[in-house]
C-alpha cells in the first residue's frame, strides 16, 4: 500500500442515497488515499455505481459528507465543477461524444474547462492517445472503433484533464471478451502509474493484481473490506463467500 | 370533360409571378419562427415554472386551432382593438402580408419548438453525463452536445414542418395576397376552369416539395456523417 499522504485523498462519512423510498447507499463511510487503488465489487442493485458517481457528483447524496481532497461537496456549483476537473470518470457504455472525432472528444473539455488553447489540447490528447495506443484513430468518429478502441479513448479523454482521481464504472462490461484484456492493461498501467482509482469490477484478475484493498458491496452496504489476498482466500462474510462462488466457478 | 391543356401552359407562368410571394412568405415565417422555436424550446427546458408554463399554453394555443383562423383573427380581429392600432407593430398588421408572415411563424414556431424539443430528448443521456463528468457547464453542455446531436435528430420531422409550412403560405391568398394560389384563384375566376389550373398549381408546389426534401436530404447526410462516415 502506497502511504505518501496521511490525509485521505477521498472521504465518504456516513452517505446515505435514497432513490425515492429505496434506499441505495446506506451509512457508507470509505477512505482512499492518494495512489491509492480500490476495487469495488457486488450484485447488480448493491449500490457500487451510486457510490462511486455520488464521488463526482452526477447523484446527490442525501446523508452523511463526501470530502474530495478536502473540499465537501456540497451544491455549490462551483465546486461541483472544480471536484469533477480533479475526478475523471470512465463509464460502462464509453460515453464518447458521437458528433466528434476522437482528437476533438479529448480536446473539448480542455478547451472549455481548463482553458488551454488548442495546439496544447491537441498535444495533450495525441499525448494520451499514444498512452492508450490508438494514435492512428484521432481523425476517426466514435461509431468507427470498437467497443475495447472505445473504451481506452474515453480513458485517453478522461485523463486528459489531468485528474487526482480516475473512477471506472465498470468499464470491461459492454465489451465483447477479447476487447477486455487491452483495456484492462491500460488500466493496469494507469495504476502502476501511480493514479488513485476506484474500479466497479468484476474482473477478479484485474482486482488480485492491481488493487491495494476490494470492497464487497450488497444492498446498499460495504459488506467486507480487504486486501486482495485476504479478501478471495478467506472471506469472512456469509455474503461474500457465496458472492465470490458464483463469479469464480463461472 | 375535355382537360384543356393550352389552360395548363398558359396559366403555370401566370401562376409563378407569384412565387416570390410565396417563397417571402415561406423563408421569412420560417426563419422569424425558427428563432421562435429556440426560445420557446429553452423556455420549456429553463426547468422554471414562469416560463415553461407560458411556453406551454403558447405552443398549445397555436397547435390546437387551425391556421387559417389564426391568420383571420390576426388580420381581421386584431385591428379591432385601440391598443394595436396605435401600437409600433401597425404598420406590419395592417398588411395582409405583415398578418400572413406572423400568423405562419408563430405557427411554425410552436411546431417546431416541439420538433426540437424531440431532438433534445433524444439525445443519449450517458454522452451527457460524460461532458458533466468531465466539468462542463450546463450551457457548454447545451451548446456543445446538446444542441448538434439534437439538431440531427430533429432534421426529418423539421423538413416535414417545412414542407407543411410551404403549403401553409397558400392560405395567405385568403387576405387578399397574390402568392400562386391567389393568383390562380383570381385565374379560376376568369376562365371558369378550376380543374385546370389547380391540377396545374398542384404540380408546381409538389415540384418544390421534391426540391425542399432533397434539400432536407442532403442536410441530413452531411449532418449525419459521424453516423455513417
Amino acid at each position: 500500500m502506497t502511504n505518501t499522504d496521511t490525509t485521505p485523498l477521498i472521504q465518504l462519512q456516513n452517505v446515505n442515497k435514497f432513490f425515492g423510498s429505496f434506499q441505495a447507499l446506506k451509512n457508507i463511510s470509505l477512505e482512499v488515499r492518494k495512489g491509492e487503488k480500490i476495487v469495488v465489487c457486488g450484485p447488480s442493485g448493491s449500490g457500487k455505481s451510486t457510490m462511486i458517481r455520488c464521488i463526482n457528483r452526477l447523484e446527490s447524496h442525501n446523508g452523511g459528507h463526501i470530502f474530495i481532497g478536502g473540499k465537501e461537496l456540497t451544491d455549490q456549483v462551483k465546486d461541483i465543477n472544480a471536484i469533477r476537473r480533479e475526478v475523471g470518470m470512465v463509464f460502462q457504455s464509453f460515453n464518447l461524444f458521437p458528433h466528434m472525432t476522437i482528437i476533438k472528444n479529448l480536446m473539448l473539455a480542455q478547451q472549455l474547462v481548463r482553458k488551454i488553447n488548442k495546439p496544447e489540447a491537441r498535444e495533450t490528447a495525441m499525448h494520451y492517445l499514444e498512452r492508450v495506443k490508438i494514435p492512428d484513430q484521432a481523425d476517426k468518429y466514435p461509431v468507427q472503433l470498437s467497443g475495447g478502441q472505445q473504451q481506452r479513448v474515453a480513458i485517453a479523454r478522461a485523463l486528459c484533464m489531468k485528474p487526482e482521481i480516475m473512477l471506472f464504472d465498470e468499464p470491461t462490461s459492454a465489451l465483447d471478451p477479447e476487447m477486455i484484456s487491452e483495456v484492462l492493461e491500460v488500466m493496469t498501467g494507469l495504476a502502476k502509474d501511480g493514479m488513485t482509482m476506484i474500479v466497479v469490477t468484476h474482473e477478479m484478475g484485474f482486482a488480485r493484481s492491481v488493487a491495494d484493498r476490494v470492497l464487497f458491496m450488497d444492498e446498499g452496504e460495504i459488506v467486507e473490506e480487504a486486501d486482495p489476498e485476504t479478501f478471495f482466500k478467506h472471506p469472512k462474510n456469509e455474503r461474500t463467500k457465496k458472492f465470490l462462488s458464483q463469479i469464480l466457478t463461472h | 370533360m375535355n382537360f384543356d391543356f393550352s389552360l395548363v401552359t398558359d396559366s403555370i407562368p401566370k401562376m409563378l409571378v407569384g412565387v416570390g410571394l410565396t417563397f417571402q412568405l415561406m423563408f421569412l415565417s420560417a426563419i422569424i419562427g425558427l428563432v421562435l422555436a429556440v426560445v420557446l424550446l429553452l423556455m420549456r427546458l429553463s426547468g422554471k415554472w414562469y416560463l415553461g408554463w407560458p411556453a406551454q399554453v403558447f405552443i398549445y394555443v397555436f397547435r390546437g386551432t387551425p391556421i387559417l383562423v389564426q391568420i383571420f383573427i390576426i388580420y381581421y380581429g386584431l385591428p379591432q382593438f385601440e391598443a394595436v392600432r396605435d401600437s409600433i407593430f401597425w404598420p406590419i398588421l395592417r398588411e395582409p402580408f405583415g398578418s400572413a408572415v406572423l400568423a405562419l411563424s408563430l405557427n411554425t414556431g410552436a411546431y417546431v419548438s416541439e420538433i426540437l424539443r424531440g431532438g433534445v430528448l433524444g439525445v443519449d443521456r450517458g454522452v451527457l453525463e460524460a461532458a458533466k463528468a468531465l466539468g462542463l457547464s450546463a450551457r457548454q453542455k447545451f451548446i456543445y452536445i446538446t444542441a448538434p446531436i439534437a439538431t440531427r435528430l430533429a432534421i426529418p420531422a423539421y423538413s416535414n414542418d417545412f414542407i407543411s409550412l410551404m403549403k401553409a403560405t397558400s392560405l395567405a391568398s385568403t387576405i387578399t395576397l397574390m402568392d400562386m394560389t391567389g393568383i390562380a384563384r383570381t385565374i379560376v375566376a376568369k376562365t371558369f376552369a378550376p380543374y385546370e389550373i389547380f391540377i396545374s398549381l398542384a404540380i408546381i408546389y409538389m415540384i418544390f416539395t421534391f426540391i425542399i426534401q432533397k434539400a432536407f436530404g442532403r442536410f441530413e447526410r452531411y449532418m449525419s456523417k459521424y453516423v455513417n462516415p
